[in-house]
């Protein structure tokens, strides 16, 4: 059975002025079925306004779908008990790293999770320190989440998901803020603990660049799954990717120009270095 | 070499031989030190010297911490340099006398996440700020916020509603456009594009390429080499708040070990071809765009097994 | 950088009064000061002065350093003085043209200078020690009792150890958006009052906006890691007496008993 299940979800949202009447209704999320595995790193990609944020929040157990069943580990959302269940094991990390660290200093922000589940206090120090460790900012426990830098903060925050144990971790967009240092830190850590922990991640961004290692790639578009498949499948599509103003990565471009050129690469070029193995394939040459 | 360069700066728009001095800017040994005589004395910037023509487009890309937005802020005259001097049009912004509020109109600075600053009931009248404390009178201003607004090509159904209400793409137009309305000669914008999705970067970024085209003298900020790269005529790269590269974005680019050592690099499409280039094929390393890498490889296209 | 700006002044040591459970620390100074409104006594400050100093020495807090602090009320100070010296009336000592200075106004200027000194100094080293996060502990474990009148003090603590959090964060973003304005030519130093609280507008409007979406974000961050009340929570850092607390608890009372009967029994 797999972590998430969601089937056939709809989420309608209504706006409505000040004498309550109905303004407009926006069906922000519009027959999604998606299932993901324990395990699994999954990246869902789409431009703003796709409904990719309005989907994570749902496995939150945040937003409820109009239509449809989510379940989590076997939960239905939209059961209110099972609300602080969902919660504490599928994480969330949010795109602004300031606005999601609770704590004065590093190490309280990472037990506020922990403390609030009602885990006993030696306890919590294990979490702490070993969340810490994972992502790498144990050195920083002591300081004030102010003098971090984006891509730290964001890890700070990240290991206040992981004290929790949970078994997947929703990342809304989290590194839509920080500089390309900060991105290669949380996509990094982010791969680490898909790869140590086995936590199940899925990772929403609209980075192209940073969906590449994921097992599996969705991209959504207008609240619909428009493509899903592995990378390799996802950019080969060259075509529809670009009718939903989807930016390729430049390596991905270049092949697909070579391509039309009359070289035989093949699809789903992914990363700079697969070109260059590629092209001197093609040469005859081996590296 | 030189084919590439000259090509590089014709695409930044027009590029006029200025060598008499008087307009631009120049920054002459320029540092900045907060914090002077304590503990934690911090040089943000350290005898920065650098020449910006009229109606260049300049890339201005460094890592957090490189000082590339304390520089920014100079430009305007919002920090004052604690050493060095700096010409606007051949006048000294640091000499008794001269009007640092008239400086601010004609060097238009747009902030990172610009649309934090939106605070008025209406668009069209959050754009008239700049305009209206120019002391331009009613009609006036609302000539220039109009133009403004349509320079940005947001859609006419908005200007009268709540800038809260628009998309983020959308409000951060509406931010430029508050800048824009000023008519400054000079734009600096720093990381215009962040937090923005390809969508928003890409029409951000084209329209900057307009303005640039339409006379203006930009500075882009960015620590992203790969939007950068497909704009600008010069990339100016600093590190420790000191200027480390100034040249066409393809000499920048061809040193790409010594950018990624202070955490940058070259654009995806440069690093294809140096790396091709080491494996012996007969490519040039300056390319900074896909396009050119294109047509660059099929050049040699039957080394490739291509017809 | 407004970021550098620490709140509540605290000074970074190792010494036993920075160990102390923040709850001695708290019921210490509020001890300690009413026992400077008892008794206006000589013997009184004598002894408040021999307490207060060896707390001081204890801490390891530089006097520079505290005394830095008292700059802030030299005025108050100042007036304090000045307003008990010329207007107590008594028997007069010295005259000059309208004011005269008596024998009474002489003493109690000195007292109350020396019982307002007392008084900064003493709940200035509870800051200095104490860093706000305890403060903010200590407190809310001291006012629990009142969580049976219906007090959210749990409630009240974790609001101010957001805002302490939040406090440095905001102050920069007014930084960038003053700054953000200022390119747009505004002008914040001319015109009359009225004109510069209007110009303030385009400084507070954003600013009220970004605490907004930030309190936004930061309520659906903390749901999303199970935050719901005091209720069902443990502890990271529990508050625990140690020996160290249960004699500075018998010093204090040691303290308040010297202060009375001297207060009684002293001649001065």
């Amino acid at each position: 059975m797999g972590i998430i299940e969601a089937n056939h979800i709809s989420y309608e949202y209504t706006r409505r002025d000040d004498e309550g009447t109905v303004l407009e209704i926006t069906r922000a999320l519009d027959d999604v079925s998606l299932d993901v595995h324990q395990g699994e790193f999954i990246s869902i990609l789409g431009g703003n306004g796709s409904g990719k944020s309005t989907f994570a929040k749902h496995i939150n157990a945040i937003l409820f779908p109009t239509e449809g069943t989510l379940f989590v580990d076997g939960k239905n959302t939209a059961e209110p008990e099972n609300t602080w269940n969902i919660r504490q094991e599928a994480g969330m990390i949010f795109q602004n790293p300031d606005n999601q660290i609770i704590g004065n200093v590093v190490e309280e922000d990472v037990g506020f999770g922990p403390e609030n589940m009602g885990v006993p206090t030696e306890e919590i120090w294990e979490r702490v320190y070993e969340a810490l460790k994972t992502v790498g900012m144990y050195e920083y426990r002591k300081h004030s989440p102010n003098k971090l830098s984006g891509g730290q903060k964001q890890r700070v925050a990240i290991a206040g998901v992981v004290a929790m144990h949970p078994k997947c971790i929703i990342m809304d967009e989290p590194t839509a803020m920080l500089d390309p240092m900060g991105r290669k830190e949380v996509i990094r850590a982010a791969r680490a603990l898909n790869d140590v922990e086995k936590v199940t991640i899925i990772l929403i961004t609209h980075y192209m660049e940073e969906v590449i290692y994921s097992d599996r790639v969705f991209v959504m578009d207008q609240g619909r799954i428009a493509l899903s498949g592995t990378p390799k499948e996802v950019f080969s599509r060259v075509k529809e990717l670009e009718e939903l103003r989807l930016t390729l990565p430049q390596a991905t471009l270049l092949a697909e120009e070579l391509k039309k050129a009359g070289l035989k690469l093949p699809a789903g070029i992914l990363s700079e270095d697969e070109l260059v193995r590629e092209l001197c394939a093609l040469a005859g040459r081996r590296i | 070499m030189s084919w590439c360069g000259s090509f590089a700066l014709w695409r930044g728009g027009e590029y006029k031989d200025n060598r008499d001095g008087q307009m631009g800017i120049i920054i002459n040994h320029l540092s900045y030190v907060y914090g002077a005589n304590t503990s934690y004395e911090i040089r943000a910037l350290d005898d920065i010297s650098l020449k910006i023509e009229d109606g260049e487009f300049i890339g201005l890309i460094g890592h957090t911490g490189s000082g590339k937005s304390t520089l920014a802020q100079h430009l305007n005259g919002l920090l004052k340099a604690t050493e060095g001097e700096l010409f606007f049009n051949g006048e000294n912004i640091y000499e008794k006398g001269f009007d640092m509020r008239a400086l601010r109109f004609k060097v238009g600075l747009v902030f990172q996440y610009p649309e934090h600053q939106l605070f008025e009931e209406t668009v069209f009248k959050d754009v008239c700020f700049g305009p209206k404390n120019k002391g331009l009178g009613k009609k006036e201003t609302d000539l220039t916020a109009f133009d403004a607004l349509q320079k940005v090509h947001l859609p006419e159904k908005y200007y009268f509603s709540s800038p809260f209400e628009l998309s983020g793409g959308q409000k951060r137009c509406v931010a430029i456009a508050g800048v824009l309305a000023m008519k400054p000669e000079v734009l600096v914008l720093d990381e215009p594009t962040a937090g923005l999705d390809p969508q928003g970067r890409k029409e951000i970024l084209t329209l900057i390429r307009e303005l640039n085209h339409a006379g203006t003298t930009v500075i882009l900020i960015s620590h992203s080499m790969e939007d950068v790269a497909d704009f600008v005529g010069r990339i100016v790269v600093m590190n420790h708040g000191r200027v480390l590269m100034d040249g066409t974005p393809g000499e920048v680019f061809r040193r790409s070990e010594e950018l990624e050592e202070v955490g940058l690099s070259a654009p995806r499409v440069t690093r294809v071809m140096k790396k091709l280039k080491e494996q012996g094929f007969p490519l040039r390393e300056d390319v900074t765009t896909t396009e050119e890498a294109a047509r660059e490889i099929l050049k040699v296209r039957q080394l490739f097994g291509g017809v | 950088m407004l970021r550098d700006i620490t709140l509540g002044q605290y000074y970074q040591t190792e010494s036993v009064i920075h160990r102390l459970d923040p709850r001695t620390k708290i019921t210490a100074t509020f001890f300690y000061i009413i026992s400077l409104f008892l008794f206006n006594r000589v013997s009184v400050y004598a002894l408040a002065f021999l307490f207060l100093g060896s707390v001081i020495a204890l801490s390891r807090v530089p006097l520079s350093f505290i005394f830095r602090g008292m700059k802030s009320i030299v005025f108050l100070l100042l007036v304090t003085v000045v307003f008990n010296l010329f207007l107590t009336p008594g028997y007069p000592l010295i005259s000059f043209w309208r004011f005269t200075i008596t024998d009474q106004g002489l003493i109690i200027a000195s007292f109350t200078a020396t019982r307002l000194i007392f008084l900064i100094v003493g709940s200035s080293l509870l800051t200095l020690t104490t860093t706000p996060n305890n403060l903010t502990d200590g407190l809310e474990r001291l006012l629990n009792p009142l969580k049976t009148f219906r007090v959210p003090v749990h409630e009240v603590a974790m609001m101010m150890s957001i805002a302490l959090r939040f406090i440095p964060i905001l102050l920069d973003e007014t930084d960038k958006i003053m700054k953000a304005q200022l390119s747009r030519g505004a002008d914040f130093e001319h015109g009359n009052l009225i004109k510069r609280a209007k110009n303030l507008i385009p400084i507070l409007v954003p600013l009220f906006v970004s605490a907004f979406r930030r309190a936004n974000d930061l309520a659906l961050a903390m749901e999303a890691r199970c935050y719901r009340g005091g209720d069902g929570r443990t502890k990271m850092k529990p508050l625990r007496y140690q020996s160290r607390d249960r004699i500075a608890y018998g010093i204090l009372v040691l303290y308040i008993a010297g202060i009375i009967l001297a207060g009684r029994f002293s001649p001065i």
